[in-house]
């Protein structure tokens, strides 16, 4: 039973990271209905800063967090100005392939700025955790990542819901031109969503680095591409859906590692999402919205 | 619908949006075009007024392998410096592969193109099996591979050889030598089944370790794009009473491995290949979580006699050479030998110098970075492979 | 030349003598020795990538279905096309004869499994069909990672390896026995077969199969479904029985591709067609022109080349190309560089109502 739990906790934590990238996602799909798949590469670029304010520049652990998201939020609203917004009307093919090049663009620019050797992200979380959490192998890194998850999702559904560009970005989910004609300045509210989006994945890279320890240009990549299918698997748009999808892929991993396969567990992912698309088309919280004639 | 769309944007902030990124895309391509003062079209060597002979490198200085690549290339570089002499003057040229079999192939014959001589490379085992099989289709091309450990290499070719150990021969000496020192262990064998020279190794590992009687209570494994994290598979192996991981893995999982052992508080001992050396050298690692790892690795930085070249390493690539670099650079002492051996001028053409070479290699003895080097006619190296232990952030002979 | 009057036919009969001419020059200078090895060495591969181009876009651009992971069908294709060969020649038979049918198998398997995987994927549409192909590729990658394949007097060998611990002696090959696939090293050891010209012929089948497709009764049902699923359903097309068709076809010139591929390297592993491959693939597509099955050739063969002539920037060629990439999404899709261009331009008659 004890053995049980531990799989059950190392799959809450990975998921709890996969449940962060996925918010990140799912904010972007959802408001400027594309497929950021930069995504995963933002996420490098915010470790990469942390790593060099805390190894290079000696900050401290706080500030360099405070740093990488700065910059991950300026990165991203940069990336939306330049090459997304210029395609605000085209098709989704031309959009989905802007994003890979801009993808390539982050993973080699990184490598040029901080070279391809892989360095080692030293943990930015470390205290004692408590013995009665201990015994099942909760890491302080885990219990800073499920609690910041949460953190970040609660504050989410108020911001969307409650406050008012949450309010202006909810009417641009629906319709845009709608949303245009009360007077919403619909760039500004894509760019605030990228901003949103670029800093979760600043957090989302520290908090995976500090799990993960190597750091290298591809770092982002492997789990953007598992957040991704993340944020389908819990309805893609749907904050809270983000959060539970994150959450049950990291589980399914890790009770696919220890109960089946270690070899197939990827696959046992993907068949699962895959069965779920079939019996809920968008997902397990998504709303499906029936095509209009 | 999409003509309401199109003509409800703000045309003058439209115009300027486009204009600012075409600048900031102008300025990316400018930093991006002036730089290439890389070193690696054509470096030539000073002190030397023998007649170029060119050689050529290949390995990943891209993706996600590409500490490994740059290593080979940049041993390759540093030993056509140092054996250059009156007859020859070592000419090097590095591609990149991106660790890939087609893109390895590429880089074979634009090297091929620029009138490579002999190759030493590819670093990885796949990208070298199939480079392999260019090399001794006509027209042949000398080939000797600092890294790649598959016997499939070698097989069947008379021109290729290597300067590392075959996986057989590591997961037999690594068997054998836990059976001598660590006989009352019980094993979990841990390796990345998506790579061919982890599962190489693994796979002789256990046929030894049957015959030596060693007690493996369980196998795990990872793959290329599941490496952020083995806890799942370390409670399995904690589970299971392992006592000690034998993992053939390089070190850059190596280093997540550790981390995440220490992060669950699980006391093991652990063992690696050549390919666990390096670690060490990895910016930002944490040593004192390597302390008291087994490594069996022909080189060790830390060996007096390897003093000099470990300090013209570092001068020059600002790094500690690892084994890839120590392999790399004894391929090129290998060349240079048997050249010297079958007498052969410098502008000699690259088909001819592949059979002559590949002749001599049988007879050199190389003494090398990584020991004394001998070949058999398979192509395979005879050298002794020594286990280190990591004590204080150093290697010491266990 | 009557038929040649169609604006339709003209312009496929151009995209034919397009890859001939293409192909009867570069097959004069490889004779008398023109090209230089780099690029020798990357013709099949070219080919390859060419049918995997054309199969893409029939799905992508004439039935208007995203998919991420083509590579998978490619991947089936090479593997069952290297068993095939392998056999075939240790049972003594001629190369040529290997090589075709090695191909054919390889189109067969790929078919079969584009069918299986077709049943579901093709219930979704839109974002959620293409992760689903995502994952259908990701799940192909993984379970031929598992795959031990040997071949001896006894015929085929097959172990699958899902604990991970199971090697090449599982197989239990006579003395004389070949082990063709080795799990996670892939098809590694394996002599080579592929030629250039078999490239070139498996070429024009694809463009002679997807372009007749494309202009049969058929291939307007497809690109019907494609442009108003609900309006084609109503006047009585059977929406997933012709996107069926499409991704049928596709898988199958899919895996001929493969096996052509597979064919021209001594060593492959399954991670050669993981997700990178399929969005390589898609590049091509889209680069190219969606539907525009000579775009697709074009922009195959010049982005297979262009990272390779670019090796003289080392470090910096995929930057270069990463920005090419996003330069010329956004110069041929955003309306304002559009417009910006059209008023250098002498207005041609017809083009405002084209603009819309």
């Amino acid at each position: 039973m004890t053995v049980f739990i531990q799989y059950l906790v190392n799959g809450l934590s990975m998921g709890s990271v996969y449940a962060i990238i996925a918010l990140g996602y799912t904010m972007v799909y959802g408001i400027a209905k594309m497929l950021n798949f930069a995504h995963g590469d933002v996420i490098m670029v915010g470790a990469y800063v942390s790593f060099c304010a805390t190894s290079y520049l000696g900050l401290p652990g706080w500030l360099s967090v405070v740093l990488s998201v700065v910059v991950c939020t300026v990165l991203g609203v940069l990336v939306e100005g330049l090459a997304y917004r210029p395609l605000r009307a085209a098709g989704p093919l031309a959009v989905l392939i802007t994003a890979i090049g801009v993808s390539y663009f982050l993973q080699n620019a990184a490598q040029l700025l901080w070279g391809a050797t892989p360095k080692n992200f030293t943990s930015l979380v470390r205290f004692p955790v408590p013995p009665f959490l201990a015994q099942f192998n909760v890491s302080a890194v885990s219990l800073v990542t499920i609690l910041a998850c949460i953190l970040i999702m609660v504050v989410l559904m108020w911001f969307t819901s409650k406050s008012k560009m949450g309010k202006a970005m909810r009417a641009c989910s629906e319709d845009k031109a709608a949303a245009q004609l009360m007077g919403i300045n619909v760039n500004r509210t894509i760019s605030m969503t990228f901003a949103i989006g670029s800093a979760l994945a600043a957090i989302a890279g520290v908090l995976l680095c500090s799990y993960s320890p190597v750091l290298q240009p591809t770092t982002g990549a492997m789990p953007g591409i598992k957040a991704f299918t993340a944020a389908v698997f819990g309805g893609i748009g749907s904050i809270p859906g983000a959060f539970v999808g994150g959450v049950l892929l990291g589980i399914i991993e890790a009770m696919a590692q220890a109960y089946i396969s270690t070899s197939l567990a990827n696959s046992i992912v993907f068949a699962v999402l895959i069965v779920v698309l079939l019996v809920k088309p968008a997902g397990l919280l998504g709303k499906y919205v029936p095509e209009k004639v | 619908m999409s003509s309401l769309n199109g003509k409800s944007f703000n045309p003058v902030m439209n115009r300027r949006s486009v204009i600012a990124s075409a600048a900031g895309l102008g300025v990316a391509g400018i930093l991006a075009g002036c730089s290439s003062e890389g070193g690696d079209s054509g470096s030539a060597s000073a002190n030397s007024n023998g007649g170029e002979f060119k050689i050529g490198a290949i390995g990943p200085k891209t993706g996600a392998a590409a500490s490994y690549g740059l290593s080979v290339c940049n041993g390759v570089e540093l030993g056509c410096k140092d054996f250059s002499n009156d007859t020859y003057n070592f000419v090097s040229k590095s591609e990149d592969d991106v660790a890939d079999g087609e893109k390895s192939v590429t880089a074979f014959n634009t090297l091929a193109d620029w009138g490579m001589q002999a190759l030493v490379g590819p670093t990885t085992t796949g990208a070298s099996v199939a480079v392999a099989e260019v090399a001794a289709q006509d027209p042949q091309i000398f080939m000797i591979t600092p890294s790649a450990s598959s016997t499939d290499v070698t097989k069947g070719k008379t021109n290729v050889f290597q300067v590392c150990f075959t996986d057989p021969n590591q997961g037999v000496n690594a068997a054998k030598f836990l059976a001598a020192n660590y006989g009352d262990e019980k094993f979990v064998l841990f390796y990345n089944s998506g790579d061919s020279y982890s599962s190489g190794i693994a796979d002789a590992f256990k046929e030894q370790a049957a015959e030596s009687k060693l007690e493996i209570v369980d196998e795990e494994t990872f793959k290329d794009d599941s490496q952020t994290s083995f806890t799942n598979q370390l409670t399995k192996a904690k589970e299971k009473g392992a006592t000690m991981i034998f993992a053939p893995i390089y070190y850059t999982p190596a280093s997540v491995l550790l981390k995440n052992a220490s992060d669950m508080g699980y006391e093991v001992k652990m063992m690696g290949c050549d390919g666990m050396d390096g670690i060490l050298g990895v910016e930002g690692f944490d040593t004192s979580l390597a302390e008291g790892l087994l490594l069996m690795t022909p080189f060790s930085a830390d060996d007096e006699s390897n003093a000099d070249f470990v300090k013209a390493y570092k001068d020059a690539y600002g790094k500690t050479p690892d084994q890839f670099a120590a392999d790399a650079y004894d391929g090129v002492h290998a060349v240079a030998e048997a050249l010297k051996e079958a007498g052969l001028p410098a502008d000699v053409d690259p088909t001819e110098a592949s059979s002559k070479l590949a002749e001599a290699m049988t007879k050199i003895t190389v003494k090398g970075l990584t020991g004394t080097l001998t070949w058999n006619d398979k192509g395979e190296v005879q050298k002794d492979p020594t286990a280190y232990v990591i004590k204080d952030g150093k290697y010491v002979q266990a | 030349m009557n038929f040649l009057k169609n604006k339709q036919t003209r312009s496929d009969f151009i995209t034919y003598g397009l890859v001939i001419v293409a192909f009867l020059v570069v097959f004069f200078m490889q004779a008398n020795h023109m090209i230089p090895r780099m690029f020798a060495g990357q013709l099949v591969p070219i080919t390859a990538y060419i049918v995997m181009a054309i199969s893409l876009n029939l799905v992508v651009g004439v039935a208007g279905d995203l998919s991420l992971g083509h590579a998978g069908f490619m991947s089936i294709g090479a593997y069952t096309g290297i068993v095939t060969a392998v056999s075939m020649q240790a049972a003594g038979a001629p190369q040529t004869l290997a090589l075709v049918v090695s191909i054919v198998v390889g189109a067969v398997f790929a078919a079969i499994a584009g069918f299986i995987i077709g049943i579901p994927v093709l219930r979704l549409r839109g974002d959620y069909l293409a992760i689903v192909t995502l994952a259908f590729g990701e799940i192909i990658k993984e379970v031929v990672t598992c795959l031990i394949v040997g071949v001896d007097a006894h015929g085929l060998h097959v172990v699958f390896n899902l604990r991970g611990n199971a090697t090449v002696n599982d197989l239990h090959l006579m003395d004389n026995g070949i082990a063709i696939i080795k799990g996670a090293q892939g098809a590694s050891g394996v002599s080579t077969y592929s030629t250039f010209v078999a490239g070139f012929v498996l070429i024009m089948i694809a463009l002679v199969v997807v372009l007749n497709l494309v202009r049969s009764r058929t291939g307007r049902a497809i690109e019907a479904v494609r442009d108003n699923r609900i309006a084609a359903e109503s006047v009585g097309i059977s929406v997933t029985k012709y996107r069926m068709i499409a991704f049928v076809v596709s898988a199958a010139l899919a895996g001929a591709a493969g096996a052509l591929f597979g064919g021209n390297f001594s060593q492959l592993s399954a991670t050669k067609f993981d997700f990178n491959t399929s969005i390589l693939i898609l590049v091509f597509v889209v680069l190219g022109g969606l539907g525009n099955m000579r775009g697709s050739v074009i922009a195959a063969a010049v982005l297979t080349i262009l990272p390779e002539a670019l090796r003289e920037f080392s470090d910096y060629r995929m930057l270069v190309y990463a920005i090419v990439l996003i330069l010329v999404m956004i110069c041929t899709n955003s309306p304002q560089i559009q417009g910006f261009i059209a008023r250098f331009k002498p207005k041609k008659k017809g083009e405002a109502e084209a603009n819309v």
